[in-house]
This record gives C-alpha cells, structure tokens and sequence, in this order.
C-alpha cells in the first residue's frame, strides 16, 4: 500500500495498524475504501458511541429502539409509527437545493424500510443572518429542495423549526426528520438472514455520484469541500415514489427476510451493516450490479451514494413472485449476490475476489475514542457577564414589534406554504402551531410531531441547554394536547477532536439523558453530525429533538391561538428574573450571553401534567409554551393565531425587559372560559403547579402592563411584521 | 354511482381521493391502473392530483401516453363524467379533453394554501348543488397552476359559460390578490365544450370534513352524486 494513502480515506495510522491486524494482510485499495467509509464517524459513531449510551432507550411503549433504520413506538390497538431525524448538512451548504431533497429522500427510505408508511415529514433547518445573499440563497434552495422532494412523494411536510444565527453562515444545518405509519406486524428489519438467500439490489442504477460522502461528512468544510461539488448525489423522488410503492408492496408478501436502503457508504454499508445483525455474511458480485456509466470499477461501485436503492433478502424460491412486483413499478431490480453462513464480506468481480472483509470487522470493529474534554475558554466570560448593569429600554413596545419580525420568531408561512403539509389528508394542526396533529383514519385519535432545538442555550450551558431540548420538545407535544412517547435526537457539534466542542457534545448528551429520563421520553434513534465547522469556527453546538406524542382524542386537540373574547388567560409555571441566554438580548443588545434559563425538571413534569389534564377536562381552550423571545412573544402569537387581542396585567416586581422578553422555562399560557375559572384553579392547587391568571382575551390590542409600566401594541401592527418579516427580507 | 380513480406511477392523490367516496360518500369506488385499457364499467373518472410520472418533461404530457387514457378520452368524449383535480387538470389539458394550459406560478415556488373560490355555474354536473356566486373555501397545492389560453379560447370560454370556479376573496370579489397563481381571469376550473369535464386546481377531497377545516369540497363530489341520480344514471 501506497504510504499514507489510508490518509487519504480519512483513516489515521493506528486504525490502519489495526486493519492489518484484523485482516492478517495489508488491505488492498478497494478494501481500504471500505474500511474508509465504514469507519468514518458518520457511520462509526467512533467518537460518540461511548457518549450516546447514556441515552435511556426503553420504555414499554418501545417496539424498536437505536441500532436499526429507525425507532418505533407503540400508538396502540396494534398500531405503531416509525420516525427518525437525520442530518443532510455538509452536502446542503455545498448544494442546497439536492443536499436538502436528498435529506429527504435518505429519511423517507430508511421509514419505509422498516415496514412503514411514511405519513408526515418535518425539519429543522439553521442558516447565517437573512440579511446576507449567501444566506438568502442557502435557504431558497434548502426549502425549494425539501419541497421538491417531499410534494413529489406526496409526503405532507407538517412542522418544522428554522433559526437565523451567524454561527451557521457556512455552515447550514439541514435536519430531516420522516415518520412513518404501521400495524405492530409490519415491522421489517434489516438483517441478511439464511445462508443460500438470494440478496436483491432494486431502484436507480448506480453512479458516479456521491462517492465519500460519508468521509466528507466526516470533515470540516473548507475551500477544498467546495470543489467537491460533483460529490452531493441528485435526488429523483419520483424513482423513490416508485421504489416506496414497490417495497411496501413486497415486504406485505413475506418473503422477504430483511431489507435496508443505501444511504451513506452505499452498497458498502447497506450489506455489511444487514449481515452484520445476522452474523452472517454476504457474496455479492458487482459486475452485476445495473450501473449508470460504463467502466465503473468494484471501488466505485461499492461507495457510490447514487440514491433510491434498495438492497434486500429474499426467501429462497420466492425470487420471480418478488421480480414482478418491482416491475409492475416498472423498477430494475437485480440478484446481486447471497447471503452466507461464514460471516465474510466477499465481494467479486465476476470469478475474481476484490475483497473479503468480516462484516462485523467494518461495523463493530472500528475502535471507539473517548475525546480529550474541556470546558472552553468563552464560557465563563459569557456566563459571567453583568447582566445587571444593562439600561431598561425606553419603549418596549417597539421592542416587541421588532422581535416579532426577528425571521427566527416571525412567522415562518413563507417556507411552509411552499410545503404540501395537507397530502394524505390527516393534518389536523398544520404547520404554524406548537406542534403539528395528525389524526389516524378511522380511529378518534391522532398523534403529534415536533422538532425542537435551541442552540445559544446549549452554546451558553450545554448540559441545561440539552435538558431544555427535551423539555421543550415534550411541551409543544403538550400543548398540542398529546402525551410525548419517546424521541429522536440529531447532534449537531464541531469538531469532536477539539476537547471543547467533545466536552459541549458529552455535557449536552448528559442533560438530554437526564431530561429524557425524567419525562419518560426514552431516545429511539437519532444521527450525531460533527465536524460542523468553517474555517476552524464550529456553529453552535445545536442538539434538535424530534419528539411524537400520542392524542388519545382528538376532540382534545388544542392549538396556541386564543379561541374568544373574554376567555381568561393563565400562566402555568412561574415568571422568573432570569434575562440570559434570550433572544432579546441577541437582537436589542447583540449580546450572547449570561446563564441558560434555568430548569427544574420535576417543576417541568408538573406544568406538562397540569396542562395535559386541563386540556382533557375540556377546561383549557388554547395553549402555548414559552419560548423564544419570552412571555410577551408567546402571548402576542397566541394573539396573532386567534387574530384577537389580550389585557395583561403582571404583578412580580421584576424589571420589565426580564419579565416581558426572559427566557424562564417551564411556562405553559393557556386560556379558559370565564365560568370556569375557579374550577381550574382549585385543580392547579390541589396539583400544586405555580399559577396565576394573567388577564383576559379581547379587542384589538396586546396590553401589558408592571407595575410603573405599560406596553401597548395593536394586533395590526404585530400582524405586519411578523407576517411579513421574511417574505421582505427575501425579496431584498 | 360507480367511480373510478386513476393511478399513475407517481400520483398520489388517490388515497386522498378513494378515502372520500369509500368513507365519506359511501358510493362504489375503484382504482383504475395506468397500464390498463380497461374502465370497469365506472360512471365518473377521477383523475388525481400528485405527480404522474413525476411530472417529467412537463406536467401531465407523459401521462397522456398511458394505455389507459385512450380509453378516458373516448370514455370523455362520449359524455362520460371525468373530475381532474390539480395534476388531473394538468393532464387533462395535455390528453387535449380541456383547452389551455397551466404554467408555472409566478411566485415559482410550490404553494400550499387555502383559497376563496367563487361558483360561477351551477347548471353543471359538478356544481348543481352550490348557489350561483356561492363562495367556498379548497386548498390548493401546486407549483404550475397558472392557467393560459390563448384570447379566442379565453372569449369562448366565458361566453359559453364554461369558467366554473373562480379565485375570489372571501367576499367572493374577484380581485388580483385572490390570484394566487396568476391564472387568466382568476380560473381555477373550467369545463370542456360538452359540460361533461371539470379540471380544476384546487383540491375538494381534501376539504370534507370539518375536523381537517372544512367541508366545501363535499359540495362538488355531492353534486356529481345528484347529478347522476337526478337523471344522468338512469
């Protein structure tokens, strides 16, 4: 072997020791480029494993937790849904509009592959500042390319979040998320079971295209990345339709035993990683292989990322009833190989062996590091910072108009409505709203989805931010009227080799478990995305959740906007002094800093409980968490969504920008009929959740008023800005 | 009354679509594949939205090439009732059963929203149970539905009466800013010579029950029922 040249596959000298050692031979260069893939962090997990398994992933309501194509979990009356997030970032911030569909398309397989109906997509999505051209461009083709793939699908896209921060000026973050629908019999796996069984390839041919992109995925982005332009695969979602309908349709069949798409690492992955779960091996021949261009060698068969393929095992026998399915999708579907009993990869080229790799060797073999940690030098000083000392601002009131037309607060129709979120027609909550609903034919229930992550809390204290990931995500899931099930992650951090970005990935893996636990919203699958940088500058440490609830009726689906005039708004949860971390202060000041808002998970617990119980006794009429930009954001969108206006009186002797714009968590509004408020509050007592009534529902505008001040804003001026902050800033 | 709804590779409508006349209507209904040549004997063809051979090329010009559309034109030209609903519209104008053609938004981007709609006939098979000038509210949900003409086809087609639906405000006035897609005259739906053929954008499966937002689209898949009963079926 050319000296260095594992270096080149991203592979460092000790892991090339060790693959000697493994094989008893110096790998050839078509094994190397497999071991190169294999052992990348994005498909290794190297540097993460150790840390994910904090992570509690069971619970009773867990069909399928981490290790498979996706999570599953119990909706009962023998029904279940398969969901997952999965990042798509480097490819996105090279070529956004294929980066993002294929984001897509890479999730909606890896749904569709264990059996399910992909029924509703989501995503979260981080740019720079909108005020920059690159930005503008990033984020036209990312939505466009979401929509392109999605609507083609016929997929509805029912949520999502999209936040605007420097930190992800070249670095974008393109998170997918896909859920699936499916009878508890339904579930697939992919295992390569039964020696002798034929191992089938169908869907596109195989290209040049996306070769190392997992490696790629694996290292920052730099002038070198962007000449690897030719690399982000090209998305046909209309093949995948075709590919979705035919898997389906045979995996209903039952002969086949086990069946995984190729995403990242291609061929390689998809049949390493199926025998690897059986502990068998497979024979597969790659001049069999239907390929796109002539002249492709075993190397570039093997790691090409070409989309809309599907490698799976078939009962022996049953090979011609599985053929005519994928044709009658007019689908090219090809014996490639077969599964055997001694455990190797053996890859041929007609007669001739190119390889031969234990299976386990390239999934389970690779070693795992435990990160050098430190905490890093920014944080005291950001933490530290006197917050105290800031001037009171004049008129909060334009304070308010101006943070309700921050694009990462405004409303985010521009990009939703280039979704079809009402395809399948089950959307009971479009987009818009704390969490999306969908309701399940023929029954009176419907679950809910979010996705949720914010990352200038984690950037100020991961292990908090990442408990109030989870927290979050499971209260919008309540506010919507559901009970959170359990959870997919996507980890989006820097480069795990700096001892600061790994102490900022493990502190925020802690909270989040910590969180999960708590809740009792277990992980069930999830994508860790490092190396997240731009010229040695990380983004934010950015961890999103993906979370699904169960709406046991769904004549209690509940939504954020105030429903009539005088209804009686209450905050559940406690209004706090704590001014950190806030969006406020990032737009009015340009300060990122002070301490994330605290959180007391058992105090959390309880808010969600009460909120939970409300909404089923038919008491609380809307409901909306606080988030971003405070208590006075959240009670203007409750506004905005239900086109009508509130008088708010707050009596704590808190100064005026920490109680209107403070970030406290923990803080559920809700509004109730007049008549029954006594009635409510004997419950949030006998509960013992903090609570007060705010004020009451009504006119044309959003009235705050302290003690010693007052904030006045009409809803037609709110209205303008945050409907119209980024149409206009994307005209510009 | 029997319908029949027809599958492309790449439509995604139907389930949308078999869900109402199964469910909602309780009416007979069948799935029409592409590759057949065979109509089932049904009473209406439904052609659904999504994207018919992934709206290649253009949308709706390789799905008139399918087997089975020969057999939809002649069904349609004998007077056979055909609905086409957004892609189905598409491919309706490229089968040559619909004049016209629809291009992409102005926006160009996909749009996903609900819109005001006002009946413009009522003496039709597709509309007989709304009141004339009655607004109603459907989504739309596509990225080319901007509908052309050419001036002559334009003239004929509101003098013969054969506009159907057109984008309003709530009001039911027909304004600019009604216009989500910069169709000719606000047409969201027009009707072929014969009356018997209704292409329209916006999406009436998709609106007919309240628990999703609404129920309008009832209106038009309730009026082809009475039509049939009233005499056509007989």
């Amino acid at each position: 072997m050319k000296e260095g040249f594992w270096r080149e596959m991203g592979l460092s000298d000790d892991e090339y020791e060790l693959i000697k050692e493994i094989l008893q031979r110096e790998p050839n260069e078509v094994e190397l480029g497999m071991f190169g893939v294999m052992w990348s962090e994005h498909c290794s997990y190297k540097n993460s494993k150790n840390v994910l398994k904090q992570f509690p992933t069971t619970g009773p309501q867990v069909l399928q937790g981490p290790g498979e194509n996706a999570g599953v979990v119990d909706i009962g009356d023998g029904q279940a849904v398969a969901f997952k997030l999965e990042s798509h970032n480097h490819p996105s911030a090279i070529e956004p509009y294929q980066g993002a569909a294929t984001g897509v398309g890479g999730i909606v397989r890896d749904i569709f592959t264990m059996g399910a109906r992909p029924i509703a997509s989501l995503n979260s999505l981080r740019f720079g500042s909108l005020k920059s051209k690159k930005t503008r461009y990033l984020f036209k083709g990312v939505v466009a390319g979401i929509a392109g793939y999605g609507n083609c699908m016929g997929i509805p896209t029912v949520a999502g979040e999209v936040y605007f921060h420097p930190s992800y000026e070249e670095n974008c973050l393109v998170n997918a998320m896909c859920v699936g629908f499916m009878k508890h019999e339904d579930l697939a796996k992919g295992l390569a079971t039964g020696p002798g069984n034929p191992v089938f390839l169908a869907g596109a041919r195989t290209g040049r295209d996306g070769i190392h992109g997992a490696t790629f995925a694996s290292e920052e982005i730099s002038e070198a990345t962007e000449e690897r332009r030719p690399t982000v695969q090209a998305g046909d979602p209309f093949m995948e339709k075709l590919l979705l309908e035919a898997c389906l349709e045979v995996l209903k069949t039952g002969y086949v035993l086990g069946m995984q798409d190729l995403g990242a690492a291609g061929l390689t992955s998809s049949s390493c990683e199926m025998a690897s779960r059986a502990g068998t091996g497979i024979e597969m021949d790659v001049a069999k292989v239907p390929c796109r261009e002539e002249g492709m060698t075993p190397y570039e068969i093997l790691l090409s990322e070409s989309q809309e393929r599907m490698l799976f095992v078939v009962q022996k026998g049953k090979e011609e009833e599985v053929r005519a399915i994928f044709e009658k999708w007019d689908l090219e579907v090809t014996i490639v190989g077969q599964v055997t009993a001694d455990g190797l990869m053996t890859i041929k080229e007609g007669a001739e062996i190119v390889a031969q790799i234990p299976a386990q060797a390239l999934t389970e073999l690779c070693p795992r590091y435990d990160r050098e940690t430190q905490e890093p030098e920014y944080l005291a000083q950001a933490q530290g910072y006197d917050l105290g000392a800031l001037p009171e601002m004049e008129d909060y009131g334009k304070v308010l108009l101006t943070l309700l037309g921050t694009p990462t607060i405004a409303s985010k129709e521009w990009v939703f409505n280039q979704f079809d979120y009402q395809g399948g027609t089950n959307t009971v909550v479009p987009p818009g709203s704390d969490a999306a609903v969908l309701r399940v034919k023929g029954y009176n229930k419907g679950i809910a989805l979010t996705v949720d992550g914010n990352s200038r809390y984690v950037y100020l204290d991961p292990y908090r931010g990442g408990q109030i990931a989870v927290a979050e995500a499971a209260r919008n899931l309540v506010c919507a009227g559901a009970q959170p099930l359990a959870l997919t992650d996507c980890l989006n951090f820097g480069n795990p080799e700096k001892p600061e970005i790994f102490w900022q990935f493990k502190e925020a893996v802690a909270g989040m478990s910590e969180a999960c636990r708590q809740l009792e919203t277990p992980v069930v699958g999830g994508n860790v995305s490092f190396y997240n940088e731009t010229k040695g500058e990380a983004i934010y440490p950015t961890p999103v959740v993906g979370m699904v609830g169960l709406v046991e009726d769904l004549a209690q689906v509940t939504t954020l906007g105030f429903k009539q005039e005088e209804d009686l708004i209450i905050l559940l949860g406690q209004n706090k002094d704590e001014l950190g971390a806030s969006t406020y202060l990032s737009v009015i000041h340009g300060l990122e800093a002070g301490k994330s808002p605290e959180i007391d998970l058992e105090l959390e617990k309880q808010v969600q409980q009460a909120t939970l119980e409300l909404i089923k006794m038919g008491l609380a009429l809307s409901a909306h968490d606080c988030s971003e930009g405070g208590l006075a954001v959240a009670l203007a969108e409750c506004c905005l969504a239900g086109k009508m206006g509130a008088e708010i009186a707050l009596t704590e002797n808190i100064r005026p920008s920490s109680i209107l714009f403070g970030e406290s968590q923990s803080r559920i509004i809700i509004s109730i009929h007049k008549s029954k408020i006594d009635t409510v509050l004997q419950h949030l007592k006998k509960l013992q959740v903090p609570s007060k009534v705010l004020g009451s529902v009504g006119g044309e505008v959003l009235s705050i008023a302290g003690s010693g001040w007052k904030v006045k804003v009409e809803l037609a001026e709110m209205e303008e800005k945050y409907w119209r902050a980024i149409p206009c800033l994307m005209k510009g | 009354m029997k319908f029949g709804i027809v599958v492309f590779p790449g439509s995604h409508g139907q389930t949308d679509c078999h869900y109402v006349f199964e469910q909602i209507l309780q009416e007979p209904v069948t799935y029409l594949w592409h590759a057949e040549e065979d109509l089932q004997g049904v009473d209406c063809v439904i052609i659904p939205g999504g994207y018919a051979y992934g709206n290649y090329l253009r949308a709706g010009a390789i799905a008139r090439f399918a087997p089975l559309m020969e057999q939809v034109i002649a069904f349609g030209k004998k007077g056979g009732l055909i609905l086409g609903i957004c892609n189905g519209f598409q491919i309706l104008t490229e089968a040559g059963l619909l004049p016209g053609a629809l291009i992409r938004n102005p926006s160009l981007r996909f749009q996903c929203q609900n819109t005001y709609l006002r009946v413009e006939q009522t003496e039709t098979p597709f509309t007989n149970l709304c009141e004339q000038k009655e607004v109603v509210k459907m989504p739309i949900a596509h990225e080319e539905g901007g509908f052309v003409t050419d001036k002559e086809t334009l003239e004929r087609l509101e003098k013969e009466g054969r506009v159907i639906l057109r984008y309003c405000n709530e009001q039911g006035e027909v304004t600019p800013e009604s216009n989500p897609n910069g169709s000719l005259h606000n047409i969201a739906g027009i009707v072929n010579e014969q009356g018997n053929i209704l292409g329209m954008m916006p999406h009436p499966e998709r609106c007919v029950e309240a628990i999703l937002g609404g129920e309008d689209g009832k209106k038009i898949f309730n009026s082809l029922v009475a039509w049939w009963q009233g005499g056509a079926g007989r």
